[in-house]
């Protein structure tokens, strides 16, 4: 049987969809994500819902307003958790800020970032609309394939969503280069666990007749930063909807309806995302848009085009998946401001739109819709 | 000191599209509260937007009408800000890259020709509505929420400041009003609220360039309205300037009760909009193909049909005006003019007898029974005879109470003019029998007694005997006698 989890970031209309705060604990959708039809069509069965960190946006789940888990005192990503465990067979995940791919790094699992607007992100809890993605996490790379085939194609109600034309187009210019580039700029600040890892998964490609070059890219590092700005400020909108009114968590201290939404929010919403708001909502002001904001979105295309470049003679960029293959509680608890840092490593995927996939530790960044050529890699390591 | 009044307009259009902005909910008027509404309108979790691609079309349309450039880029924004009437807590609006921008509209008032110019035209999506226990949502113990308007698709058309008077805002919204109409793009009916007008005005010494602080009217929902902000606008600031005191830069409502505007807020607390690109809307791409195919299917406009009326119909420039300011007007005459050739005679009826019975019943003019053929057919039983002037406005009253054409309006009531000489010959002969007295008085001279006996004679067929003949009738028998 084909059992899966799902990140508590889909929508389901049999049970909860909290995002991991207590703004939406006990709120049960009208609709279903589209996401969950179409695998339910393939025959799919979802096993549960595995917890994520507070509307999903911060390292491995540890926001989560009911409980973060620990292996030990290592933080542990629960969907990465239910796959290792054999608990699914694959987990279906939100990736926001890059947790699924340090998940499924951390515990040696297979993961697939597809190509934004490959999967619907109808009936998901939007954070970060312009660079979050629908992925997989599975034991495999066949695993991840399959369920990447039984979710992907084209979705009239979302206006982001690829037509067949395009991925079509799309595929047929993935052509395969047999070679692969470490960037030397995004190994910065990783221990020898992960470099230990980037060496191995070299070696391999090197064996299986891969030529493996390094080359540097500054700008690339700049995506994390940049990140930050468009992810907190879509993410302080986007969370602006629950203000007490119509759905979720109410006060019941209130006089009036500054009041309400006030209290309401502050008595629901976690630190983190609290200080993800604030942040976000600096960056749109007037006083800080053109400065802020719009400069990451002018970086955003400068990354594109860079990667773009890079990519023009290769099959993937090689790059770690964070600094560390697993983070200590008193790493986590003693700073709150990780996902901000850690997000270095996923942000380069995630402000492109680019595809990814997570195998042997270390993450391969690869052309728009060449998932398979990815995939196939991953199976190689 | 001598002012100068410089008032400049933004208008809310929402646009006649049979499904909303982003979802395929119904934009019909007048449903149960929350009965026209979706996630998608609701603005609940997980919900996308998919562009209403006619919204675009009449988006484009409009500016094409006004004169304006049409962006081959555009893009939607969110404009964010707390309120229970918004459902996502942003409204998704255009901000830096509207779709259309530096257009103008020509208007005509007792001053002269000018040009009123378009700033710009963006596409956004209305709002819901909030019904108040007490007078306003800080003071009512509940407030209720109906978000059927939720989601309807406005455009919003920002003008230059160069009105200079009431005149000039009048006639500025009436062309503009005519010219949204004409498209098709929206009913544009003030009272129903789908046009919605937004007034800047401030002053500054007769002779200075530089323009004085303004305060912005929001929400003015007829003409008269408009009209009396204006006035009483001028009169606040003039006597703020006159005291030496200082114009506020702020937003004001009106309360037509009152015949005042009020302080809504001041322009520091309300201008942190936090506007940024829609991620879940696509750039809008329109192509050079897309925007001549639709300035070809555009209609003729007001200003082109009311210079054929006045050129090749001879009419005069009032007429043609009164007619070209609404559609429903223009149409019906053209309708007329289809079957009937002279122009001043269907300008004449449409503006007397149409108009009058129009207002006087209060009703719009897309209600009116009478079809253009019916209108024609009535103009040309009047031309030939066969009824008078008298009796077409008689039919012409069943007309439009009813709707039935012209001849069987006149079979049923026995209308036909009475022209057949022997059968009036009778009737003549009757009546002068019938009255010596007055046939004594006019062989006397007394010419006044053929009044009379024409009366009477008219009185006997029911108004229906032709006038000329009973003239000519009545002073043979007389001659004869
Ligand atoms: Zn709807």
């Amino acid at each position: 049987m084909n059992k899966i989890v799902i990140d508590d970031m889909f929508l389901t209309t049999d049970m909860p969809t909290t995002a991991g705060s207590k703004m939406l604990e006990g709120y049960t959708s009208l609709f279903e994500a589209e996401v969950l039809t179409r695998l339910k069509a393939a025959d799919y069965v979802i096993a549960g819902k595995t917890k994520v960190g507070e509307f999903g946006a911060d390292l491995l789940g540890e926001t989560c307003y009911f409980g973060a888990e620990y292996e030990g005192e290592t933080l542990q990503y629960p969907a990465a958790a239910a796959v290792k465990s054999g608990d699914a067979k694959a987990a279906v995940v939100m990736d926001v800020n890059g947790a699924p791919r340090r998940g499924a790094a951390q515990n040696g699992l297979v993961s697939l970032k597809p190509t934004y607007g490959r999967v619907s992100r109808y009936g998901t809890i939007p954070v970060a609309c312009s660079g979050e993605t629908v992925g997989v996490i599975a034991n495999n790379a066949a695993d991840c394939r399959d369920v990447f085939t039984a979710m992907a194609g084209y979705d009239s109600k979302d206006g982001t969503s690829l037509p067949e034309s395009m991925t079509e187009q799309g595929k047929a210019a993935v052509t395969k280069k047999n070679k692969v580039v470490v960037l030397s700029s995004m190994l910065k600040g990783t221990d020898e666990a992960v470099q230990g890892r980037i060496a191995a998964v070299t070696d391999q490609f090197t064996k299986n007749g891969i030529e493996v070059v390094v080359a540097d890219a500054d700008v690339v590092a700049y995506a994390g930063a940049a990140w930050n700005i468009l992810m907190s400020a879509e993410l302080c909108n986007n969370v602006s909807r629950y203000d007490g009114v119509k759905y979720g968590y109410r006060t019941k201290n209130y006089t009036n309806i500054d009041e309400l939404y006030t209290n309401s929010r502050t008595e629901a919403f976690g630190e983190f995302l609290k200080s993800a708001i604030l942040f976000g909502s600096e960056t749109l002001s007037t006083e800080n848009y053109k400065k802020v904001y719009d400069k990451a979105l002018r970086v955003r295309r400068v990354i594109r085009d860079n990667m773009a470049a890079l990519l023009a003679d290769c099959d993937a960029l090689l790059m770690p998946a964070a600094s560390a293959l697993a983070y200590s509680r008193t790493l986590v608890e003693g700073d709150k401001y990780l996902p901000y840092k850690e997000n270095f490593f996923t942000a380069p995927a995630s402000i492109t739109g680019l595809p990814a996939v997570i195998a042997g530790g270390v993450q391969l960044v690869g052309n728009a819709f060449s998932e398979d050529l990815l995939l196939d890699l991953a199976e190689l390591v | 000191m001598e002012y100068e009044v410089v008032i400049g307009c933004e208008v809310h259009v929402e646009l006649k599209t049979k499904t909303k902005i982003f979802c395929s909910c119904p934009t019909d008027f007048g449903g149960e509260p929350n009965t026209h509404v979706c996630p998608v309108c609701l603005g609940l979790p997980g919900t996308l937007p998919v562009l209403n691609k006619k919204v675009l079309e009449y988006a484009i349309k409009a500016g094409l009408a006004m004169n304006c450039e049409i962006a081959h880029f555009s893009k939607f924004d969110r404009k964010n800000y707390f309120y229970p009437d918004l459902t996502k807590a942003y409204q998704i609006s255009q901000f830096d890259l509207p779709i259309c921008k530096n257009g103008y509209i020509d208007i005509e008032t007792s001053e002269g020709k000018k040009k009123i110019g378009i700033t710009r035209i963006h596409m956004e999506e209305d709002a819901g509505k909030l019904v108040h226990q007490g007078a306003t949502i800080t003071t009512s113990a509940g407030s209720l929420a109906d978000y059927n308007r939720a989601g309807v698709p406005l455009i919003e058309i920002v003008s230059e400041p160069d009105m200079r008077s009431a005149e000039d805002v009048l006639a500025f919204l009436t062309n503009l009003k005519a010219i949204i109409e004409y498209t098709g793009v929206s009913d544009a009916r003030m009272e129903q609220g789908s046009l919605r007008c937004d007034v800047n005005l401030s002053l500054r010494p007769a002779g200075q360039k530089e323009f004085g602080t303004r305060a912005e009217i929001k929400n003015l929902n007829s003409f008269r309205a408009v009209e009396r902000v204006i006035k009483y606008e001028i009169d606040r600031q003039t006597d703020i300037l006159e005291s030496g005191g200082k114009v506020v830069q702020e937003t004001r409502t009106w309360d037509d009760g009152k015949g005042m505007t009020f302080s809504l807020r001041s322009k520091e607390d309300s201008d942190e909009y936090r506007y940024f690109p829609d991620p879940d809307l696509t750039p809008i791409i329109v192509t050079d193909a897309y925007i001549e195919e639709l300035r070809a299917s555009l209609p003729e406009l007001p200003q082109v049909k009311r210079a054929r009326m006045i050129e090749e119909d001879g009419l005069p420039e009032y007429d043609a005006g009164v007619i070209t300011a609404s559609k429903a007007l223009a149409d019906f005459y053209d309708g007329v003019r289809a079957h009937y050739d002279d122009a001043k005679k269907i300008s004449n009826w449409i503006m007397v007898e149409l108009l009058a019975k129009v207002n006087a019943e209060g009703m719009e003019l897309e209600a009116v029974k009478i079809q253009p053929e019916q209108m024609a057919a009535l103009l040309k039983l009047v031309d030939s005879g066969d009824i008078s002037g008298k009796i077409a406005k008689k039919v012409f009253a069943e007309m439009f109470a009813t709707g039935k054409d012209p001849a069987d309006i006149i079979k049923e009531q026995g209308l036909v003019q009475i022209s057949d000489e022997d059968a009036l010959k009778e009737m003549v002969s009757h009546v002068v029998e019938a009255n010596p007295k007055s046939v004594e008085d006019y062989k006397a001279g007394k010419t006044k007694a053929m009044g009379f006996l024409v009366g009477q004679i008219m009185k006997q067929s029911r108004g229906q005997a032709n006038p000329a003949v009973i003239n000519k009738l009545l002073a043979e028998k007389l001659d004869s006698m």
